[in-house]
Order: structure tokens, then sequence, then C-alpha cells
């Protein structure tokens, strides 16, 4: 059983002890502890079940590689499933529950899957579920939702606060480890601006726990020295809990920084996501060590040997009292001399080479470990811990030889260097035979905007395992990094390190070598997704060759810990079956982030009242308190309608058309875009945006106009106001004004460059005000007009004067979307509420109330005037909708008339706009309501003939009406079409002219 | 007169820095040929200050004048005396080709002062607010978080901010959120 040791622990205070909670238990463990070593520390070996088959899993690594001990962590707005224990730093009051069991952690009734397991082989899912189709969602679904997958999602809104820093640098080093910290120096000392991030709280990685010595010091005194040296630098700045998280083009990486995990009392936001331009990186994430495959490799106690010795040392835990080392290298004889050192007893070393003569084996030898060469474990036995292994030839298939009972195993298979953030944005990998591994390829990194790669990997993570190359390795790459960022690095070489003679390693990828398929069933690749030996071979058996397709096909390196133990030896085992080479398998495509980093990270600050920018006019203050039903329209919010205090929406809608018909209604319209074009061509400019001619419109006039896209379709309207000789003011709509001034300059930066024309979106400039309806000249007079006339005779429809209105400069526009006397009269938007009070205070003695968007869509319908967004959908040409009448056939040219030509546009069947009166005036068709005709198609579909665009009921005519656009429906008049609108209900309506209410315009000329 | 009101009505805020909506701004969009001696002239005359370079920011007596791109100016100013300027702009331009028009009332400006105020707007802007990388004198058109913004430095604590009217709001709250006490990392 795993327990704490007596004095070791580097990193952990014994004078401060902390509390915590695993499933409810009280532990104890010490400031400095991860959750893992402190669960280790009190025996606590089964920290989880398997994904699949809910087998019993203990801790494995020790650090973000762990596959098995995920944890979910606090509570309520705090909880957070899948929780790494490995890195999560101990603190007083955690509380942790284990995940992925029924009813409890020692007894799974899930686990009765583990006794099927021979029934949930490779692509069991897709096999399995295909057939009967029903199956699925009434039988397994529900099954296999409850049984599979990890943590519970959170139920609660997250408690904590997280935010995003810009940030830029000359270069960013990942990883401080010793590689990422002589890199560092040799950049910092030439001058350039340098960031150091580490994921984990410690400087210097695994020197420290391994012996090294550099500089003729232990490596933690040089440690010490670098990182204070570093801190002395002004043009260097180090963040440790900080992960460099994804490498994207262009220099730019993500860094994902802990502030508060390991110390939730701290303020401040919990995490912080760092997105950084640099122009170089250099990765310096050291190696991550491979299990072994060998039965029973995932019983609770098989350990990785880097991680036994990192749990002794650096956390005083022994994971066990006997424990057995396997291996096929000679890095994992340092774990049996520190085991030993501890007081500890090393049963065996059990190593696969026929030899092992390297200095540590024999150092090993010195302190009277039993090292078995050639030799296998051949299984495991043990359920929810380590009993015992079985040693065979590795040679074999798997014939025990001899029983050696222990409490834990400590397996190494070799390093892999952590390249993901190499490969993030396209860097390639070369296979390294003599040590088994894949490393970043120095002629193939990432490259950036000025053709050369952006990111140079270091030490470990370059593929260098001894101390002093990884530092020579280092050394050069802050000095080129340095160089090529303008610094100046100073000639001088990496501090000398010493070394151990070792042998070369044996690649293992299964274990025995010849190991039957009963034992090849038990040997575990990915341990969070119970993906076996057997597996891959069966998959490959089955004829999956892409590395890309077995991955997906049996779960193999996906989920939370994405492989990173089990890709190497998956993919090395697929080559195997393929019989091809390993670098022709190749590996599956690195993908940010490295290890799951939060979403509210990823969020950021973009939650809650800032989750979306909402635009507000100079008037929104007052809609607000008086009633208005929000209703988004682009980024505005504009008020559907005013509520009165009781009164229901439709009432209020009904209310406001009525009242603005027969009295007068204030309209908040400052949302309508407005752009300034002007200069010499601005007449030319304008006669090509719009499809009717502009260019002859007279000062001091307005005139409605249609904006086609280059394909002919209609994709803005408004009415243009002409200012002077040169000027115009081209009104958009209230979601257009941005999109259009785009289009605008698109076409003069782009086609018309020699144009002399220039334009500025002065939407927010004013506030305009709408006032709208039979009294609305009175409103207007009463509030004191100067400078200008507003009378019938004086300012005629279609026509605008400058001058003041209630002491306010004011534009008046004699313009109406609802076919009733109308101005709209724009202000300046600091003096728009002012102006708006002054009208409702003018305007009580004349009835004045004012609307929201469904009175204003209700009336414009009522006059059959389109909308934008309603009446068009991308696929409509103006002819459609009946304004030929608005498109010149004088002008050569404008955008969308060559379009309008093609055949098919000129189709005389195409869907054209009409107007709708339902057979009952009371009955109003639902929107997008589909019209048919005829026989069935031969699909059994019904003969769609065209949709309802807008549908309305009208309480000034006391009657339903709609607008659709119908297949040939121009032609149409009289027509009664069929509008199905389910359970075999069917709505009638009469073709009619979409003008419904004073076609000759006798009101908006009053 | 009616009184004129800005979008936050000069409201304030006091975190890890201090901000304050300016209230009532003067600016003015000139539009031309920014290398044009009648051009550059008339930004003289009208705000006593020769035409900017490449992004930067100059203030006078007279207001100020600010480089927006290769040909756009913000000239700023007294809020009621912007319609005044347009004027003089036009008539010092006659014959050549400009636009000059008067953008009070479509901004929202902010004023941020503490030592931290590089770093708050580093949170939600992705260019380089460091020293080097913004000098003071410089103007940046970017954005923070969601919206579109103009911000420069007048002295090494004092960071000006513009956007526009109708996010004042929410820029206001969004500097409040990022201005809280404990959260600024401390690097810039």
């Amino acid at each position: 059983m795993s327990t704490r040791l007596a004095d070791t622990g580097r990193l952990i205070d014994r004078t401060k002890p902390l509390e915590f909670r695993f499933n409810g238990k009280r532990f104890k463990g010490f400031a400095g502890d991860t959750l893992a070593s402190a669960l280790l520390a009190n025996g606590q070996v089964l920290v989880g079940r398997s994904y699949k088959y809910h087998r019993p899993r203990g801790i494995i690594a020790a650090g973000p590689e762990e596959p098995n001990a995920l944890v979910g962590l606090g509570r309520e707005g705090r909880f957070e499933p899948n929780q790494r224990t490995t890195t999560t730093e101990l603190f007083d009051g955690l509380y942790a529950t284990s995940q992925n069991h029924w009813p409890s952690l020692e007894f799974d009734v899930g686990a009765v899957n583990r006794v099927m397991s021979r029934f949930f082989p490779a692509g069991f899912y897709y096999k399995t579920f295909m057939f009967p189709r029903f199956a699925w969602k009434h039988l397994f679904e529900p099954v296999v939702r409850q049984a599979a997958g990890l943590g519970k999602p959170p139920k609660h809104r997250d408690a904590d606060r997280y935010e995003y820093f810009y940030y830029h640098s000359d270069i960013v080093v990942i990883g401080g480890g010793i590689a990422g910290l002589q890199a560092a120096l040799q950049a910092g000392r030439a001058g350039v601006k340098v960031l150091l991030v580490e994921q984990t709280a410690h400087w210097g990685g695994r020197a420290p726990v391994d012996g090294a010595k550099i500089a003729g010091k232990p490596a933690a005194d040089w440690v010490a020295g670098a990182v204070a040296e570093l801190q002395a630098m002004d043009n260097v700045t180090l963040r440790n809990r900080t992960m460099g998280a994804g490498v994207y083009d262009h220099g730019y990486l993500t860094a994902y920084e802990r502030l508060s995990d390991h110390a939730p009392e701290i303020p401040g936001p919990r995490h912080r996501l760092w997105r950084i331009r640099a122009r170089r990186i250099i990765t310096a994430t050291g190696a991550i060590e491979r299990p072994l495959a060998f039965a029973g490799n995932d019983v609770p106690g098989v350990m990785l040997a880097g991680a036994v010795r990192d749990y002794v040392t650096n956390f005083g835990v022994s994971p066990g009292d006997r424990t057995v080392i396997v291996t096929n290298n000679d890095d994992a004889y340092r774990t049996a001399i520190a085991l030993k050192q501890a007081g500890l007893v090393v049963p065996a070393v059990i190593d696969a080479r026929d030899s092992a003569d390297g200095d540590l084996p024999a150092r090993a030898r010195k302190l009277g470990i039993r090292v078995d060469t050639g030799k296998a474990i051949a299984r495991v036995s043990g359920n929810k811990k380590v009993e015992g292994v079985s040693i065979c030839m590795q040679a074999g298939e798997g014939s025990a030889l001899e029983e050696i009972k222990c409490d834990a195993v400590a397996m190494s298979g070799g390093w892999s260097p952590v390249v993901h953030l190499w490969s993030h944005c396209g860097g390639k990998l070369d296979w390294d035979r003599d040590h088994a591994m894949f490393r970043p390829d120095p002629n193939r990194p990432p490259t950036g905007a000025d053709g050369a790669g952006f990111v140079i990997a270091a030490g470990t993570a370059n593929g260098h395992l001894d101390t002093a190359s990884v530092l020579a390795d280092a050394h050069e790459a802050g000095r080129r990094a340095a160089t090529e960022t303008g610094g100046k690095p100073a000639d001088d070489t990496a501090p000398q390190a010493a070394g151990e003679a070792a042998a070369p390693m044996l690649p293992v990828w299964q274990m025995p070598q010849g190991a039957s398929k009963k034992l090849q069933m038990k040997a575990f690749l990915d341990y969070q997704n119970d993906v076996k030996v057997s597996d891959v071979r069966l998959a490959a058996q089955e004829g999956y060759e892409s590395v890309e397709h077995t991955k997906r096909y049996t779960t193999l390196g996906m989920a939370s810990d994405q492989g990173k133990l089990s890709n190497i030896n998956g993919l090395a085992i697929l080559a195997d079956s393929l019989n091809a080479d390993i670098p022709a398998v190749g590996t599956t495509t690195f993908r940010p982030p490295y290890q799951p980093i939060s979403f509210g990270a990823i969020a950021g600050d973009a939650r809650g009242d800032l989750f979306k920018p909402v635009r507000r006019t100079p008037i929104h203050d007052w809609l607000d308190a008086n009633g208005a039903h929000w209703e988004p329209v682009a980024d505005w919010r504009r008020p559907y309608t005013l509520q009165k205090p009781g009164e229901s929406v439709k009432d209020a809608v009904r209310r406001e058309i009525l009242n603005t018909r027969q009295n007068v209604g204030l309209l908040d319209a400052s949302t309508l875009g407005k752009i300034i074009v002007k200069g010499p061509d601005a007449g030319r400019f304008v006669d090509m945006l719009y499809t009717n001619m502009m260019s002859n419109l007279a000062i001091g006039k307005c005139r409605y106009g249609l904006m086609c896209s280059e394909n002919g379709f209609l994709s803005d309207d408004g009415v243009v106001a002409r200012l002077s000789e040169d000027t115009f003011l081209c009104h958009t709509t209230s979601g257009g004004s941005d999109r259009i001034h785009a289009w605008m300059e698109e076409w003069l930066q782009t086609e018309w460059w020699d144009w002399k024309v220039y334009t500025a979106n002065v939407t927010e400039q004013w506030a305009q005000i709408g006032i709208v309806g039979p009294n609305a000249r009175k409103v207007i007079e009463a509030m004191g007009v100067e400078g200008m006339d507003v009378s019938r005779e004086a300012m005629p429809f279609m026509t605008f004067q400058d001058g003041s209105i209630a002491g306010i400069t004011a534009r008046a526009f004699r313009i109406s979307f609802s076919g009733e006397l109308s101005y709209e009269i724009a202000v300046p938007a600091s003096q728009g509420r002012a102006f708006w009070d002054a009208a409702l205070k003018a305007g009580a003695a004349h009835g004045i109330q004012p609307y929201g968007t469904e009175a204003l869509h209700v009336m414009r319908a009522e006059k059959g005037f389109i909308m934008i967004g309603d009446e068009t959908d991308g696929t409509v040409i103006p002819q459609d909708l009946g304004l030929h009448w608005a498109i010149s056939k004088k002008k050569a040219d404008f955008l969308g008339k060559r379009a309008q030509q093609r055949s098919f546009m000129r189709d005389e069947n195409r869907k054209q706009l009409v107007g709708l009166a339902t057979e009952d005036p009371a009955v109003v068709l639902p929107e997008a309501a589909h019209a048919i005709e005829g026989p069935k198609r031969d699909n059994g579909m019904e003969n769609i003939i065209g949709h309802v665009t807008s549908t309305y009921y009208s309480p000034t005519l006391n009657r339903s009406i709609a607008m659709a656009l119908i297949k040939g429906g121009s032609r149409r008049m009289g027509e009664v079409l069929s509008f199905p609108v389910g359970d075999g209900k069917v709505i009638r309506a009469k073709v009619v002219d979409p003008v419904f209410l004073d076609k000759d315009g006798e009101r908006q000329n009053a | 007169m009616p009184e004129a009101v800005s979008s936050m009505a000069g409201a304030e805020f006091s975190g890890a820095v201090d901000i304050r909506e300016d209230g009532l701004q003067g600016m003015v969009t000139l539009r031309g040929d920014l290398g044009d001696a009648k051009v550059a002239g008339a930004v003289k005359a009208a705000v006593g200050l020769a035409m900017p370079k490449a992004r930067q920011i100059k203030k006078g007596k007279n207001g100020g004048v600010a480089w927006m791109s290769p040909d756009e100016v913000l000239l700023l100013c007294d809020h009621a005396g912007a319609d005044a300027l347009v004027a003089k702009l036009d008539k010092a331009l006659v014959g050549v080709h400009h636009l000059a028009v008067n953008v009070s009332d479509a901004r929202a400006m902010f004023t941020l002062t503490g030592t931290g105020v590089r770093e708050v707007i580093a949170k939600g802007a992705p260019a380089d607010l460091s020293p080097a990388g913004l000098p003071i004198g410089e103007i940046r058109r970017s954005r923070i978080g969601q919206i579109a913004a103009a911000f420069w430095l007048s002295e090494a604590e004092t960071l000006h901010l513009v956007c526009f009217r109708s996010v004042g709001a929410h820029m206001f709250r969004w500097l409040e959120n990022a201005a809280a006490a404990d959260t600024l990392p401390g690097v810039l």
C-alpha cells in the first residue's frame, strides 16, 4: 500500500498540514502536495473506474499525462468534472469526488461490463448500434449514457471570474525546466523581450528529481540561480502555473494561467487566458514516459517509473513497500535507486533487453538490486491493487517462470518528447529509430509570415535525453531565437553537466513479444478509453490502415488526455499489425490545447451583461422606463411595442397603430443607417450603388432607392437625400449601416479607386425621430419651428429642410414608411432625448403616443411596403417584388444590372410578391406558411408554390393582411391559394394587390 | 437651447484604475489627401497643429488632431465649436476634394488614469499595449472586447479611448469589469 515516507519530499512543507475530502472521507496532506500525492500518502490507490469496462484504476503518472486519476472537484458554483489529481495542487478544504462509478468506487455495478469485455471489442458501438434502428434511441443509448462517460457536467452557474490578456513578446519560452531556463537566460542576456511560462508551480522540471548536476552543482541549486538571474532582468517575464496551450499561425499562441486553483482565497480571476503574439516560440516542453503493454498494466499500483520517483523525491510518498521495476531502458534504474535509497524494497528490475550494462544498471547492482535481463512481465495479479507479477521471457509467449510478490510496479517503455506545441501549427516530425521516438524535424518547422520557422524546439522536447546535450541544445535555441529577433547573444557555451554512459533502449511495444491473444486483451494501451492491444490489432485486421481512422474506430487517443500515454504505443502496434514502418503509419494530428483548459477561460469576460454588446439609441433609457417590450434589431434593441401598465403586447400594438392612424405617433428611428457620400464623383457613385437614378436628384429632395449585390439580389433599401451638389446622404436599414458602409468602401478601394468620393458613416451622430400621423404637422409647429417651413406647400412629400425645432438644430425629412403624414427629424444625438421630451410635451394636446417596431411593421404592410429581410432573403431581385419602377432603364450600368438580365432572373415563373386576403378576415396566416397547388409530387410531398413573407392583423382595416412570394404571382390576381397549416387544416386566401390602404397616397401627402 | 448629453453623462468608476466618461467632446472627421499642402494648411488653420504622421496624435491649445488612416484625420475641438470647424475646413478647402463632417455625437470618450491603464486595455485589445508597442502620443485603432475603439496615452498613466456612442454603456461596463481591483497581471 502507498504511504507517506518519513523524511523525503523536496516540494512539501511538513509544517503546514492541510485537510481535504475525497468521496466524503477526511484526509490529510501537506502544503506542496498535489491531490494525487496526497491521495497516495493516505493509501488511496484506487481513484476511479475506467470509461468502458469500469475497471478499478489508480494513479499512473505525476503530471498532465495522467489518464485515470480524474475527479470532480469542488461543489456547486465551483464544481468542475474531470480534474487531474496530478496537476491539482492541494489546498485546505479541497473537496473531491471520484467519477464513473455507481453506487460506489469500491463496489461498482458497471463493472459487469468488465466481465463482458470480450463482447465490447473495437468498433463495438458502430457494429452493435447500427441495427435495428429503433434500438439505439430506446434501448442502447439510455443504458450507455448511464454507464459510459467521465465526469458529470456542472449544474450551477460558474462562480468564478475569468479573463483574457493580450501580450506581445519577441520570444516566448514554453516550459520552465532546465532547457527552458537555459534558453530564456541566453535570450534574456541578449536583450530581447522574453516571456517564460511553466505549467507547474515549480521551476526546473525533472532535473532535480533525476539527480542531474549542472556546472558542478546539484540541479536544484543551478535552477535557483537561473531563476534569480531571470527575475532580475527587466526584459524577462516569468509566469509559473501558466501552460502553453496552443500555437497558431503567425506566432500567435495561447497560454493558460491558473491563478487561484491552488488557493481559492486569492482574489481576482481564477484563470487568465494569455493571447500572445511572439516572433519566436521556444518549446522546451520535455518528454512523457511511455507505459509498457503487458497484461494487467492497468491494475492500481502499476505506475510510470518516472512518476514513482517523482512521488518519492518530490512528495515523500511511496507507492508501495515492494516495487518491481519493468523497463526497456536505463533511465528506469533511477527509480530503483531512488526507492532503495528511500529504504524501500525493490524485489527486481525486469529488463526486456538482453543486457543492461550502462552506468545506472551498474549502480543499481552495486546497491544489491536484482536485475533480470531478457525478461518481461507476463501478467499482474490483483484486482483493486497490485499483489504480484508473473515473470516470463520477453522473447516468449508469456509462460510464467516465477511469481514475485509486490504491491507496486514501476514501468518504463522509454520517453516521447512533447512535440505537441511544435506540431500544432504544422511543425513536422522525424522518427528517431535509436530512441524509438518522434522528434521535431528542424528542417520542417511551422513557418511564419516571413517564411522562416517561428517555433524552435529545445532540450528534451527536441529529442535530447541527457542533461549535457539538453543544456547545449537549449543554449543554441535561445541564441538563435535572440539573433532572429534582433538580440545580441553572447558568444559563450552552455553550462557543463555530468552525464552517464547509457546503453541503447530496446523498442518494446508488447510484452512479452509473442503475447497470446488472452494476454493482449488485458494489455492496455489507452487507459482513459479502455483500448487494449487486441483492439488495435482487430482494427488493423478489419482494414483500418490510417492511424486517424483507427483512432476514431477504437477511440485510442481520444478524450481529455488525447493519448499522451497511448498514442506512440498504439500506432506502433498498428504499424506492427500492418507490417509497416512506424513513420509510415505516422501520428494523429496534434491539436490545441495541449491539455484541457476551462471553458471559463475561453469565454473570458463575455458572459452576463457583457456577453454581447447592445447598441442603444439616445432614447433607449426613456423607452426602457416606459414599457418597452424589447426586440433585437441587428445589434440594437428596439421596442417591439410600449406597453401601458396592465396592457397585453397585442393590445399595445393595436392601440399604437390606431392612434398613429387617427392622431399622431412618435417613433425612435435613430437606428436607421446614415452615410454621407461626398465628392465630384458622388453622383456617378450613387448611380452605381442604387438600381434607380440618383444623380439627377435635386438638392433638397429625397428619393427611395434599392441596392443590389453584384449578383442582382436585393441587399438594402432606403431614402437618399441630396444635401448639396456633391453630397448625398444615404439612409440604410437599421441592420445595414455598417455592412453598406463597408460595401461602399470596398468598391471605392478595390474597383473604383480613382473615383473622387469620400464616405463617412454618421449613423450615430443623429437621433432620428419620426412624428407620424394626421396631427404630425400640428405637433411640430407647436414645438416651435425656426429657419424652415414645414407647411404642406413649403415642404411637400419627399423633401427636406434644415432649421431648428424646439430650439434644437434639426433636419426634417418629409418621408413616410407608414403611409401617414410623416416627418422624420434628425437632431444631434446629444439632444435626441431633449427633442423626444419636447415632442411628447407639445404633442400631448394632439394625442401623441410613442409606437414600436411592430406597429411600424403592420403599418408598412398595410401600405404594401417591403421590408429587407422579410420580403427578401438573399434570393429575391427587385423585379420579384414588383419594384420595376425603381430600376433605371436609362443607366448604362449599376451593381446587379447584368445579373438581372440573365434568363432565369427574367423567368416569368419566378416567385413574385402578392398581397393575400384570407377568406375569413379574422384568420391570420402563420408566418412562412407554404402555399400548395395541384397534385402531390412523385416523392409524395406537396407541390409548394411559395410562402408567406409578412402577415398581420390590421386594426386599421379590421382584417388580416399578408404578403407572399408565389410562383408567377404577378399573373395570379384573384386566384385563391391554399395554405395547409397542419392537423389537416387549410387556410384559403385570395391573391390581391399588396397595397391594402390608401393606394393614391392621400394620407401621406396631406 | 436644451441641454446636450453625452453617452454616459460623465459616469465614473474607481477600481484598479480610475475611469471617467469625458462628457461632450467635439470631433470632426476630415478625409482628404493628407499629403496635400492645402489639406495640411486647413488642419493647421483649424486646430493650430501640423498634419500628424502615421498613428500620431497631437494636442494643442486649440484642439487636437489624430491620424486615423492614410486618408483620414480626426480633429478634436470644443463640442460647441465642431460645426464651425467643419465650416472653416470646407471654406479653406473649396475646390479640394475632401469630406469634413461633425461626428462629435457619434462617439463616447473615456479617460483612464492609474498605473495599470495599459493592462486594463490589454484585457480586451489585441494591440501591443507595452510602452514600446504604444508610445505616448500614438493612437491605435483596434477593438476592446467585442467593440471597435481607438485609444492613446497622453501621459504615462493617462489613457484616452473613443468608441461609438451607442456602445458607450457597454464600454463603461466592460471597463468597470476589467478594472476590478486585484485583477491586473502586473507585467506591462
